[in-house]
């Protein structure tokens, strides 16, 4: 009898699945690294013009906004895929959801 | 010029507009025509109520002031749902299994459905929301008067409060016809929902609308905007870390913890996926909603007079260009900021305080175990919604006569921001963490909140008006480490960064002491494994065991509450899963659970359950019962995986079967064709023998000598066949069912090769064939039953004399060593045999000739097989060899002893 | 009628004790001992009779019966089959190819004969 548990190997599309919810938990955490970044004009004490600190923040927010779309799409269609391989209905949630 | 009457109009007409949009969406939802009622665009556009007339005019007012800063109060939002799979993810799935109607319930529901967490909770929302209401009712008035200054001839504002109250009027009644028109909080509130959709385009469109007419409009495009903003007195305003990275979180909280933002992000959705389109779509909402706010700040501060409320610049700033048209868009655009904030809220309080509050009053009134079946529930909770949602706008109104137009107000947004936020550390830890508790929770809540009142929100109000200025600035009783805005000592820091920082640090610190010293009840168990396992097992839970509750006192309560036909449905739904035909069905604890989740959707958790509590007689599981469905759960699990073992071993046990069946039925034929076989080596040489024997009884007098002697050679010769054969049979079959005795002794391979050769008559090249051996080679010791060895050397010899069709047959035995093993091959000169025949030899009457047939009945090689396998060695045919050739292996006496 | 038998048979024991049974009757017995060629055997030979053996190296009696069945020369030849393995099946079969008689190993001398002077004289 097989050992019940988590496979130590997945198949290839179940693999990327996992790394696309990988990246979902990563892009706020990187969001919030690279709004913080403002402190550490502070502290260099370099003025930064408004105009400069504006296009930064605004860039990288637009930015963020396109990583949260592409994600999206790629999350929802390995959800899609894998549903359809473990023929159970659709949830957005894999075997990893604890968090 | 636009006069009072004028705005007034398209007010009232914008209103029509919401509540023809709005009973136009109800009535398509009511028909079950949902469609883009349900899109993930109504979704994102409904989360939209975050951006408040706080945000649509305070946002260029607060960069006029501070600069980029404002733009953190968007960041925090789009973080948290960019980050949707870390919490929102959760906290929708948790909100639609266990029918969250609120985040008062949802702390109650989680905490062991606790309604004192649930009036806790309730109690901090309205006390942090009724300002933020006054707020937007200030906006609304305040934007009049906007128009008013800017008119010049002008006209007379009418008075500001009664301005406010019309306001406030027509949203309660609003929210009322829109908010209360069904129980069930999960049936979701289409109209208002999509009404808030319009009114976040309105809001949009409008934002932009001006932003585009100040940058190409006034600045004259992007580039002399750039100059400008580089040029402006905002340029020049403080970084403050502090506030940086405070307001991105407590924004970030908000967005979960504000009443109206958890009515729509989570009780209102309607489809998990809505939210993966949300949390890039809301960021872009929020992105656009920023992106002009900057210079129109830069523009107001530079073509306004001094002293102006940069406020509304989004309103002045197109005025004062004599854009009536788009200042016009900019005060719809505010004022749908401002009512739909009001709407979600005073249905979001509504349901809490209707559900927390009122409901358990109520409840209390009544005569024990009367309550539940007696008075119109569902009337009951109805009217007590439609009241809490005039009350929480009355308390709106009043909050707004007694501060209206104060700086405090103003400042309203932020903190009543850090006052929500005080339920995250009992949300958060509530369903990422099964230790937290009810005690932690409360203790932690009510510790944050008196934090936040006492170093915030009270000090808000100025100097000598709650608190006093000594109190402020020595601190209660002159104790200096007390003072509300430099608490511990820590003095230096913003107030609003101060007081964040000791709110919720203390009420996360007592809510984790407690939670860590305490013991939860079984209930809160129950419930902290359903909430943060929530991906796990979606389906709830039993938290009712087998009661002696009355169905029919359920029934006729759940009529009460959800309406009779709902309740009848539900009722017989349940039966007709047990198995039942009636309307009635068993007790059990799946459906008990079923039925208070079905409730809570109406009434909160915490009510539902003290409701069915009343009835069932037992309000809440004890260890004993939450220890047996952990066991249930634990057993679940080995039954489920010893079916999986049994299915398995099923599987397998087929396959064997399958395989066995196939064997016996091939058997089956194979003993057929033996029987047949047999009886064939039988009959044909008693044919001879009979046919003979009838002869010579006939006419044996008249034979000569030479022909008598002939015929009865043949007899003898038959009935010798005929004893061979029936040995070979008894012998194989012996062999064959294992029965044999192995008389394993020392043995040389050359002696016992000489006694074949002999035994057989070739000795010496006196047979018909000659054989030529290797003398050198034999020399190995064998330890194994050198009789039954012999016994197919000489089987070997015979057929080689029988079968070898050479003119000089010969046959060559070579013996070689390799391993543990020697391997001895008979190769005989003749013909060989076919390939096709290789295969059978071995097989019982395998005879592949007529030729010298008779005395062989085929079933030598067939014996000799089966003995070389009892030997532990083999022995198989050798093409290739010029003539037919059987190899015979067998271990040598060093490595047979050691086999044994 | 002529009285020439062909006697299909491998066991030399069996043709051997047949010949003499039938000869001292007056037939005159051919013989033939190989399955492959039997066929041709019996085209060639042209008995009146035929004594065929089921199993016979190289290629079995039945399929030897279906052939001279088959052949429209030798359609009134009459085929006493012989067996030694005994099963009713292999009667049917004997009978459904069209055998004139069958006859199970082992057979009393007066069988064979009686058999013989039946088939040759209807």
């Amino acid at each position: 009898m097989k050992p019940p548990g988590r496979p130590l190997f997945l198949a290839r599309r179940n693999y990327s699945a996992r790394r696309a919810t990988d990246a979902a938990r990563l892009l706020p955490l990187v969001g919030l690294f690279l709004f913080l970044m403002p402190l550490l004009w502070q502290a260099d004490g370099g003025a930064r013009s408004l105009t400069g600190q504006l296009i930064y923040i605004f860039g990288l927010w637009a930015l963020l906004i396109l990583g949260a779309f592409l994600l999206t799409k790629r999350l929802s269609r390995a959800a899609d895929g894998q549903d359809a391989a473990a023929g159970r209905p659709v949830s957005t949630g894999g075997s990893d959801d604890q968090l | 010029m636009i006069s009072f009457d004028v705005l007034v109009a398209v007010c009232l007409a914008y209103v029509v507009l919401l509540f023809i949009v709005a009973f136009i969406a109800e009535r398509r939802a009511g028909k079950g025509q949902i469609g883009w009622l349900r899109s993930p665009l109504i979704y994102t556009l409904s989360l939209s109520v975050y951006c408040t007339a706080w945000t649509f005019y305070g946002a260029v007012g607060y960069a006029a002031r501070s600069g980029l800063e404002f733009v953190t109060i968007y960041l925090g939002p789009t973080l948290m749902l960019v980050g949707w799979w870390w919490a929102l993810r959760k906290l929708v799935r948790i909100g639609k299994t266990q029918r969250i109607t609120s985040i008062a319930d949802l702390i109650s529901s989680r905490y062991g459905k606790s309604n004192l967490l649930g009036v806790l909770v309730t109690l901090m929302a309205v006390i942090g929301t009724t300002p933020y209401i006054a707020l937007q009712l200030q906006s609304v008035t305040l934007s009049f008067s906007v128009f008013s200054t800017a008119n010049s001839r002008g006209w007379d504002l009418p008075d500001q409060n009664a301005t406010a109250l019309w306001v406030a009027a027509g949203l309660a009644l609003f929210t009322v016809l829109f908010g209360t028109r069904n129980l069930d909080a999960n049936e979701r509130h289409h109209g208002v929902v999509t009404a808030i959709a319009l009114e976040a385009v309105v809001k949009l469109v409008a934002l932009l609308t001006v932003g585009i007419f100040v940058v190409w409009g006034v600045a004259g495009g992007i580039g002399e905007m750039a100059e400008r903003i580089a040029a402006s007195p905002i340029a020049e305003t403080a970084f403050r870390p502090g506030r940086w990275v405070g307001l991105m979180a407590i924004s970030a909280m908000a967005i979960i913890a504000l009443p109206r933002m958890f009515q729509v992000l989570v009780v209102e959705n309607a489809d998990e996926h809505h939210l993966a389109t949300a949390s890039w779509a809301f960021p872009l909402y929020l992105f656009l909603m920023s992106l002009f706010v900057v210079p129109i700040a830069v523009i107001g501060l530079s073509t306004q007079p001094a002293g102006s409320n940069p406020d509304f610049f989004v309103l002045s700033v197109p005025l004062s260009h004599g854009r009536e048209g788009i200042a016009m868009l900019s005060f719809l655009g505010g004022f749908s900021s401002a009512t739909s904030m009001v709407i979600v809220a005073a249905i979001a309080l509504s349901t809490m305080v209707s559900n927390h509050i009122v409901m358990p009053l109520w409840l209390s009134w009544q005569s024990k175990g009367a309550a539940s079946v007696s008075g119109d529930v569902r009337n009951l909770v109805l009217r007590s919604r439609r009241f809490s949602i005039a009350g929480v706008l009355a308390l709106g109104y009043f909050y707004f006569r007694i501060t209206g137009g104060s700086e405090a107000l103003a400042k309203i947004g932020l903190i009543s921001f850090t006052g929500v936020a005080q339920v995250m550390p009992a949300l958060l830890g509530g369903i990422f963490w099964r230790g937290a508790t009810r005690r932690g929770a409360a203790v932690g809540l009510v510790l944050g909140f008196v934090v936040w009142a006492y170093t915030l929100f009270l000090p808000s109000f100025g100097p000598d008006a709650i608190m006093s200025a000594a109190l402020l600035s020595e601190g209660p009783f002159g104790i200096g480490w007390l003072r509300p805005e430099a608490l511990f000592g820590v003095g230096g820091m913003d107030p609003l960064v101060h007081a964040m920082f000791w709110s919720l640090s203390l009420n996360a610190f007592a809510f984790f002491a407690l939670s860590l010293t305490g013991f939860p009840s079984p209930l809160e168990r129950l419930q902290g494994a359903q909430f943060v396992n929530v991906f796990e097992h979606s389906a709830a839970a039993r938290g009712w065991t087998q009661g002696a509750a009355e169905a029919e006192d359920l029934l006729v309560m759940s009529q009460r509450i959800l309406g009779p036909d709902e309740a009848q449905q539900l009722f017989h739904q349940a039966a007709e899963k047990q198995g039942k035909k009636s309307f009635l069905p068993d007790t059990t604890p799946d459906f008990l659970a079923h039925l208070e989740r079905e409730l809570s959707g109406s009434v909160g958790g915490a009510t539902a359950h003290a409701m069915i509590g009343q009835i069932v007689g037992r309000s809440s599981v004890s260890v004993e019962d939450l220890m047996a469905v952990a066991d249930e759960t634990a057993q679940m699990l080995e039954y489920s995986n010893q079916l999986e073992a049994k299915s398995e071993e099923l599987s397998r046990t087929a396959r064997q079967l399958r395989e066995a069946n196939d064997k016996l039925t091939e058997l089956s034929i194979q003993k057929d064709t033996f029987l047949s076989q047999v009886s064939h080596e039988l009959r044909t040489p008693m044919t001879s023998i009979r046919a003979f024997s009838e002869i010579l009884m006939e006419g044996g007098s008249e034979m000569s000598p030479e022909e008598l002697t002939r015929y009865s050679g043949i007899i003898h010769e038959e009935a010798i066949r005929l004893t061979r054969l029936l040995d070979d049979l008894l012998d194989l079959s012996v062999m064959e069912n294992g029965q044999v005795t192995i008389n394993a002794q020392d043995g040389n391979l050359r002696s016992l090769l000489d006694r074949a050769v002999a035994a057989t008559g070739s000795l010496d090249g006196r047979g018909r064939i000659r054989i030529l051996r290797d003398k050198m080679h034999e020399d190995v010791a064998l330890y194994t039953d050198t009789d039954r060895l012999s016994q197919v050397f000489i089987n070997l010899i015979t057929n080689a004399q029988k079968y070898c069709d050479a003119s000089v047959p010969e046959l060559r035995i070579r013996a070689r060593r390799s391993g543990g093993m020697v391997a001895i091959d008979f190769i005989d000169n003749g013909s060989g045999i076919p390939e096709k025949s290789q295969a059978v030899i071995f097989e019982k009457f395998a005879r592949l000739s007529d030729r010298n047939s008779a005395g062989s009945a085929g079933l030598g090689l067939a014996i000799c097989r089966e003995i070389m396998a009892r030997l532990g060695g083999d022995i198989s045919y050798l093409p290739g060899q010029g003539g037919a050739a059987f190899r015979v292996t067998l271990p040598v006496a060093e490595a047979a002893k050691a086999a044994e | 009628m002529g009285r020439n038998v062909l006697l299909i048979e491998d066991e030399p024991n069996i043709i051997e004790a047949i010949r003499f049974i039938l000869s001292r009757d007056g037939w005159s017995v051919m013989t033939h001992s190989d399955g492959r060629n039997a066929y041709q055997a019996v085209c060639q030979r042209k008995p009146d009779l035929v004594i065929l053996d089921v199993m016979l190296p190289g290629r079995s009696g039945f399929d030897i019966l279906q052939d001279i069945r088959a052949d429209e020369a030798l359609a009134g030849v009459p085929v006493l089959m012989l067996t030694a393995k005994g099963q009713s099946k292999d009667r049917d079969m004997a009978g459904l190819l069209g055998a004139s008689k069958f006859m199970t190993k082992p057979f009393s001398n007066a069988e064979v004969l009686a058999a013989v002077r039946e088939l040759a004289g209807s």
